[in-house]
């Protein structure tokens, strides 16, 4: 059998869908309201999955106190109250990342995958109710 | 005409038995479900309380590993238990297996031992463990997977809280290797 543990977090954040590979119009056509130009925002709920053997002498295989200040710093800092286009790093203009829901999840994969004390599982975001996004270990990151 | 006590119903118009209905049934899907896993999960609830200690720690490290769940007189949590079984549905039924019968099964093992209990002090199968959201999950999963005999036990999921959740899955343990 396979244990994992599975933390669910959130943050606020604006973002506007918008390459600069296509067109105004393009980009208009391809992501529709979502490229509006001055953004909009989400409420974002993140599952951080780890896994790994679970330790005797605690019954855990990752502290969260451990876990929640790790992902405090890596993740809800940098993102929490933030424009994903120009204030965080692997999304600036000259990266040409589109800040997709898909494109967050490898970025806050990449920014996790560090963690120290358990193998980092899966990162599972939903953007809204409606729509869910998911990257697991093994698939690339974003450079 | 409707056939007396057996039960009956319409197809295309004309009444024919229900045994009737089974046969077209299995005729007319015969192979469609060949192959294709399916996964059902059933969820149910229990509270229960817990406190952490591990009695080979001194007081100090015990504060220091499990903070305020190292409170002695422990403390509670809604628990919610999803446990999902794969297998291929039965042709005449349609089901992996009877859900009441996988309701009995929570009942008899989980719910009856756990809720309105305390982890630490009333569930042997808990004994000696910290009774961590990880080790709850491997000892639900240890208790069900020989009562399911129709398809397979594919995951416990144990959440402690919406934010907090464990999983004891199907697979090798390469990855998540059980020491409890």
């Amino acid at each position: 059998m396979r244990v994992s543990l599975t933390r669910r977090y959130r943050f606020a954040a604006s973002h506007r869908l918008y390459t600069s590979h296509l067109s105004e119009e393009q980009n208009r056509r391809v992501y529709g309201k979502c490229s509006n130009p001055y953004g909009h925002g989400h409420n974002y709920f993140v599952e951080v999955t780890v896994s790994g053997p679970i330790d005797p002498e605690t019954g855990m295989i990752a502290n969260l106190s451990v876990l929640d200040p790790f992902v405090q710093d890596r993740m809800i800092e940098a993102f929490d109250q933030k424009y994903l286009n120009e204030q965080v790093a692997e999304f600036a203009p000259e990266k040409r990342l589109v800040p997709t829901t898909e494109n967050l999840c490898r970025v806050i994969f990449g920014r996790l995958r560090a963690f120290p004390a358990a193998r980092l599982e899966r990162v599972r975001i939903e953007e809204t109710s409606n729509n869910s996004f998911e990257v697991e270990e093994g698939a690339d990151e974003a450079a | 005409m409707v056939e007396e006590h057996a039960g009956g119903g319409t197809l295309e118009g004309q009444d024919v038995p229900f045994a009737a209905l089974i046969v077209s049934y299995e005729q007319t899907h015969a192979g469609i479900f060949e192959g294709s896993m399916i996964r059902i999960t059933r969820r149910v609830e229990f509270s229960a309380a817990h406190f952490y200690h591990n009695p080979n720690l001194s007081p100090e490290e015990n504060l220091r590993i499990f903070g305020k769940c190292n409170n002695p007189h422990g403390h509670g949590h809604n628990y919610a238990l999803e446990v999902t079984i794969a297998g291929e549905p039965d042709a005449t039924t349609g089901m992996i297996l009877d859900l009441k019968e996988l309701k009995e099964i929570l009942q008899t093992e989980v719910i009856d031992r756990m809720d309105h209990r305390h982890l630490n002090y009333e569930v042997p199968e808990l004994a000696g463990q910290i009774p961590t959201c990880e080790n709850l999950a491997v000892a639900i999963w240890k208790l069900l997977l020989p009562r399911i005999t129709k398809g397979k036990l594919d995951r416990v999921r144990v959440y402690e809280s919406p934010d907090l959740f464990a999983d004891c899955a199907a697979g090798n343990s390469i990855r998540g290797e059980v020491r409890s």
